[in-house]
């Protein structure tokens, strides 16, 4: 058996789901609160009470090792999010059992044959996972997720039994964004710009060409760094990941913490005054040029053909 | 208040990575080290809560004798002393980094008082196994909240702030607690050369822990196979604009 934790409904769960399958069956799901629409599993164990009103890593993770205890399975599957993590981590750390964190791959045995993601994608190790329940996460958008199947599983409810220090972390308040223009991660069109900028200055240009697309700003990180922009316009493996339809990328030189943030982009148009530059071969087109010449004619040409 | 920090020295990997022969490290002969980017505004924040509320910072770091360079960095931004547990060069597995790390915690606390609070990056760099700080907080027994990007100090507690979509999401902590930051929590300031020259006067303590089997065995690394991409050259400098709103018009967003 394995044991699927559900955080969310969805793609991601449905990726994690499938993942599950190739290493034992039957499957089940696990929610904590309530019992979330998910397709293809036996049974949904949720973990009911007050506890699970708002989001407890600790609590979730201690009905989990109740289940666990109860149920015996081969291994515990989540989406490898940022609370499918901290969840399996914490039952990691309550079962003292290792934990392989955003995997691609599994094969089943003895101990498990994994491949997960080092370097936000740029790297992947090949490892043994031991222990008698194998803990592991999804790597997001790794493998397809499976169709709907016909037939809803069963609910069972049941109780854990909580200790005090299960409830000490968890979420009291939730502050609402302030609302923003196009967001980062979600925005259709990405034009971004590095240190080649010259100055916090230099990003007009970009923000210009972003506007006439309606599209985000973004980033790298040298430039974060230097404090010409926010941290929240970062693209990379420590700033935000985008998938936009087309990411134009004006002197960023594709670096490897730079491309863990951009993968997920349809289409990439590099500006660069270097045909040799790391990120040519991750780019679908390419225009090698000076980005202060380059990107003001993009938006001039954008203004012509639209008559104005 | 006394803060510890809890940093990892990775390789500036640049635009290409290239394996060892045995494919069981990054070739890093060429390449400089840092610490990893999360953990750099650890050492941040640390030094500014000890600037508002007085008190003491420590950094630990568990590497090869050469982290030293990333301990004197840390000192640079204003922590006062460093903890370097001497690694074998071997890359420890997560259980293994966090017997190491909790018993020389508590080796410093029994000496030294209890930390009010410890920082971890929420995920390293280089292997991103998202687990060492969460799982030292169940060995030392305390709270711990994940990935956060607003840490607050109000008397015994810390008001903890994570980015979620929509907005932020707030945990509030009994001191002592164990945290782990993103990068975005802050801007780390620049070491000026006066702090450099004080950060090489500032006591290293070390020790030599020794390496348990991994249970979360490393058998190799696989660089992953590019897109085997080539790009289309749409021209060379701004003649290239009108070739460049053609594909934007293609696409559908011109």
């Amino acid at each position: 058996m394995v044991i699927v934790y559900v955080e969310e409904s969805g793609e991601l769960a449905q990726q994690a789901i499938a993942f599950a399958r190739g290493l034992d069956d039957p499957l089940h799901a696990f929610t904590a609160g309530e019992a979330l629409p998910v397709s293809g599993i036996e049974v949904v164990h949720v973990a009911d009470g007050d506890a699970f009103s708002a989001y407890a890593p600790a609590a979730i993770a201690q009905a989990l090792v109740e289940l666990v205890e109860r149920l015996s399975p081969s291994a515990v599957v989540a989406a490898g999010t940022e609370r499918g993590n901290e969840v399996l981590a914490h039952v990691a750390a309550k079962l003292d059992l290792p934990f392989a964190a955003n995997c691609t791959a599994a094969t089943p045995g003895d101990a498990f044959l994994v491949m997960r993601v080092r370097w936000g994608g740029s790297l992947l190790e090949e490892a043994r996972l031991d222990g008698p329940v194998r803990l592991l996460t999804v790597q997001p958008h790794a493998i397809a997720a499976e169709e709907k199947a016909a037939g809803d599983p069963a609910v069972e409810l049941f109780t854990p039994t909580l200790s005090d220090a299960d409830l000490v972390g968890r979420v009291v308040e939730r502050v609402a964004a302030a609302a923003g223009g196009v967001s980062l991660a979600e925005a259709r069109v990405v034009v971004s710009c590095g240190r080649g900028a010259g100055s916090p200055e230099g990003f007009e240009i970009i923000e210009e060409l972003a506007g006439l697309l309606g599209g985000a700003v973004g980033c790298s990180r040298a430039v974060t760094m230097a404090g010409w922009r926010p941290h929240t316009d970062q693209v990379g493996q420590t700033g935000t990941k985008i998938a936009p339809d087309i990411y134009l990328a004006c002197g960023i030189s594709g670096a490897t913490q730079h491309m863990a943030g951009c993968k997920g982009a349809k289409t990439i148009l590099a500006v660069n005054t270097d045909p040799e530059a790391p990120i040519l071969a991750s780019a679908d087109y390419a225009v090698i040029g000076d980005l202060h010449e380059v990107v003001p004619a993009i938006s001039a040409e954008l203004r012509k053909a639209r008559g104005g | 208040m006394r803060i510890l920090v809890c940093v990892k020295r990775v390789p500036l990997t640049g635009g290409t990575i290239v394996l060892t022969e045995d494919a069981q490290a990054i070739e890093t002969r060429h390449l400089g080290f840092t610490i990893s980017p999360h953990e750099e505004c650890g050492v941040e924040e640390a030094v500014r809560l000890v600037e508002e509320h007085a008190g003491a910072s420590v950094v630990l770091t568990l590497g090869p004798p050469e982290a030293v360079e990333q301990l004197r960095d840390a000192m640079a931004l204003g922590i006062d002393r460093a903890l370097h547990l001497v690694s074998d060069g071997e890359e420890w597995d997560p259980q293994a980094t966090v017997g190491a790390v909790v018993e020389a915690i508590r080796a410093d606390e029994a000496a030294n008082g209890a930390f009010d609070l410890v920082f971890f990056g929420n995920e390293s760099a280089d292997a991103g196994n998202y687990q060492v700080g969460i799982r030292v907080a169940y060995a030392l027994g305390r709270p711990v909240a994940t990935g956060l990007k607003g840490v607050t100090l109000e008397g015994d507690v810390v008001r903890c702030e994570q980015e979620v979509s929509g907005g932020r999401d707030v945990y509030v902590l009994p001191l002592p607690a164990v945290i782990t930051v993103l990068e975005g929590l802050n801007l780390p300031r620049y070491p000026s050369v006066p702090a450099k020259l004080r950060a090489q006067r500032k006591p290293v303590e070390s020790s030599s822990p020794t390496r348990p089997s991994s249970k979360l065995e490393k058998v190799r690394l696989v660089v992953p196979e590019g897109q085997g991409k080539e790009a289309v050259i749409l021209g060379h400098g701004p003649e290239a604009a009108p070739a460049v709103v053609e594909v934007l018009r293609q696409i559908g967003v011109a």
